[in-house]
This record gives C-alpha cells, structure tokens and sequence, in this order.
C-alpha cells in the first residue's frame, strides 16, 4: 500500500504541512518495503486548482491513502473519484501519522473546506 | 467623464456617493458594478426597459471520442481539470471559460456550452439610466457580468461606476475604463487601512484620484491623516449623520429632499471636474 503526505521538507524528521495543494514536497511511503519516496509537488505555485493539480498527480503515482491535517473540497473530490481515501492526521510528526494509521488509529477525513480559487477579497 | 467610485470595504458609502452623484449629475448612466450585492436599484427604483442573460462558456467532453491524451489537463493554466478512470473532471468554478481545452482537444472530444451566471437588468430612473449586474449565488467570478455592464454605449453621459468593496479582481475590472477613482474613506483605523488598499489600486493602474471622507465626525480621522501623508486631495466631508443614515435605510437619495447635502454633492462634482480640469 501507498501512503502519501504532504510534508514541508524532504526527510522523515520534517513536519507534516498544513495545505495539501500547496504543500512543496509529498512522502510517498510504501509500507510492504518501507520505502520512502520524497517528490516535489508540481501544483505548489499555481495560481489557481492547487488541489486538483495536486490530487492528479498523487493519482498518477498510484497512491492509495492520503493522511492530511485538512483538505479543501476540489482535491477531495479527485482523491475519492480515484478511490483514495483520505485520514487526518494528528499533529506534526510523519513518522507517528504513519504508524497511528498502520495500527488504524486514524479517523477518515470527512469535512472539507471550500478554496479561494484565485479570487482572494 | 466616467467615475469610479470604490473602498477597500464594504458599507463606507460607496453606493450612496454615486447615487447621489449620479442623481445631481441628472442626464447620466449609474453602472452598478458591485454584482454580489448591487443595491443602488433600490434608490433609483428604475422602470425596467431591458433585461439580459449574462453567460460563460463551459466545456463538455464527449467521453466516447476522448483518448486520454490529457492534453487539455496539462494545458489548463487554471487546474480546473482532472483525469481520473479514463474520464475527464471539470471543476466549473475553477474554470474561466478561456476555451483552450475545447481549442487543443486532437480528438474534437470538447465543446463548449452556454452557462447563465447572472443578469443585468437597465432602467431609468428621472433621467439617469440605471444598470444592474446581478451575480447568481454560488457563481465564484463576476467578472463576465462586469465586462458586460462596461460594454454598453453611453455616448457623451457622465457615467458613475458603483464598484464592489474591496481591491480584487472585480475592482480591478470596474475602474479599468475610468476617467477618476473617487475613494470612500471611514474615520477609523480600519478605514484606513483599507483606504491604503484602494489607493495602492489605483496608483498601480496610473488613475486620477480623490477621497471623499465619509462619516466624519469631531476628532482624530484616521483616513484624513492617511491623505495628508500621501498628498491625496480630499474632495468631499460627508458628516456623521443620524438623519443620512435614517434616510439611506429607507432607500431614499438624500439630494431630492436636502438641499444641504445637494450643495455639498454639487461641490464634490465640481471638485472632480477640477481635478480633471474639465
């Protein structure tokens, strides 16, 4: 299985970021080999559909999970047409949200907000 | 001459300024440009002669001609598609109808349909022509029903532009063609700080420019020291006044019935044409 969190630097001990779409880099964690994957996320400075770019491209690497803080609405709606589930994640630490969610302590991520969409008042 | 007349917020008097403007002003066209919450219909109370549908252009994928190219998905500089299980995603208020997608499409698997998003109603009132943009709710971007109020003809009619509060993207539309950027301004902090928003607009779009000070009272103005600091002209003192606020709540313009504030609207427009030196 593959799990995907945005994070603010590309190692382990970096912290989880609070935006999806704009996070800069991704972990990719396979759990069967444990291996961590570090990609940069190519929607981060777009100016608009951050989300939507963002969830294309966790799609098109095969990911199953997305652990997140929170989760605007575009991006949920490609993440589950994909069949991928999204889990809240709970404070900071990569490594703890991924062992919280291997021993299925995680709750799915069930409200999301709306986005900006370039249009900031 | 066509004025703008704008505020970094909502509820300083940006409506009640070009009403009342446009009233004195008498052969003259209000626009009113401020399409979540247009209310200056409400004061004119104009006989309805004409009414259109504003509309954007959505794509609409036919499913059995695409191929999965994507090409459309890479091109969107607006991310307002997705690919996912072999088919298209559109995220219609992502979307700026800019038609690319249906353009770039090898396949011709795209095509474009109408949408309404709003309306704008044209009346008149007295003599002023009166035009009102209506967004629909839950529509994200005005922007087509502003560029259409815009489009019209006014020939050689004094034109007063009611902008939305603010200094984004609908602001920036609204004052685009103008000839003056007239500033409404709070006695507060706040006011001013958001006078500073509307006033970096308007520097940043090279506009003539003036403030009108609403609301003023004995004491220290915030905005007033704002304009001092930055050499703006103030063109205008509107007072702190139960008897305005009670008048403009019950949508009345308060030129028709006071010739106090018909004298101190008279000497704003003089003022601007000053500025302009017309």
């Amino acid at each position: 299985m593959k799990i995907a969190v945005p994070v603010n630097e590309n190692h382990i001990e970096s912290g989880i970021c609070p935006s999806f779409g704009r996070s800069p880099y991704y972990l990719i964690y396979t759990t069967d080999t444990k291996d961590e994957q570090y990609l940069t996320n190519p929607a981060a400075n777009s100016q608009g559909g951050a989300g939507i770019k963002a969830a294309q491209f966790l799609v098109d690497q095969k990911v199953n999970v997305v652990l997140v803080p929170r989760c605007g609405d575009n991006a949920a709606e490609v993440l589950h047409a994909a069949g991928i589930n999204i889990f809240k994640s709970q404070g900071e630490s990569i490594q703890e949200n991924i062992d919280a969610f291997e021993h299925n302590k995680l709750a799915v991520l069930d409200q999301f907000h709306g986005g900006f969409h370039g249009h900031h008042g | 001459m066509r004025i703008a007349v704008l505020s970094g917020k909502g509820g300083t008097g940006k409506t009640l300024v070009s009403v009342n403007l446009a009233r004195l002003a008498g052969n003259s066209h209000y626009i009113d440009c401020d399409i979540e919450e247009p209310n200056g219909h409400l004061f004119f109370k104009p006989a309805l002669t004409q009414k259109e549908e504003i509309k954007v252009k959505m794509p609409v994928v036919d499913h059995t001609k695409c191929n999965g190219c994507r090409k459309c998905i890479d091109k969107c500089r607006f991310n307002a598609m997705a690919y996912i299980y072999n088919k298209v995603l559109i995220f219609e208020e992502v979307c700026h109808s800019c038609g690319a997608c249906s353009l770039l499409c090898p396949e011709k698997a795209i095509s474009e349909s109408d949408k309404v998003i709003g309306e704008i109603q044209h009346g008149t009132s007295d003599m002023v022509k009166v035009s009102s943009g209506f967004l629909n709710i839950g529509e994200s971007s005005g922007i087509p029903v502003i560029r259409q109020l815009l489009k019209q003809k006014t020939g050689t009619n004094d034109v007063i532009i009611d902008c939305p509060p603010g200094s984004a993207c609908s602001v920036m539309e609204s004052i685009q063609d103008a000839d003056f950027c007239l500033l409404v301004a709070e006695p507060s902090i706040f006011g001013a700080h958001n006078l500073n928003m509307v006033y970096e607009l308007v520097k940043l779009f090279n506009k003539k420019h003036a403030v009108v000070l609403n609301k003023t009272m004995e004491g220290e103005n915030p905005s007033e020291e704002f304009c001092q600091t930055h050499l703006i002209p103030i063109l205008s003192r509107i007072p702190y006044s139960q008897e305005i606020a009670k008048q403009n709540s019950d949508a009345e313009i308060i030129i028709d019935t006071n010739p106090q504030y018909r004298e101190l609207f008279a000497q704003l427009l003089e003022n601007i044409k000053k500025e302009l030196a017309i």
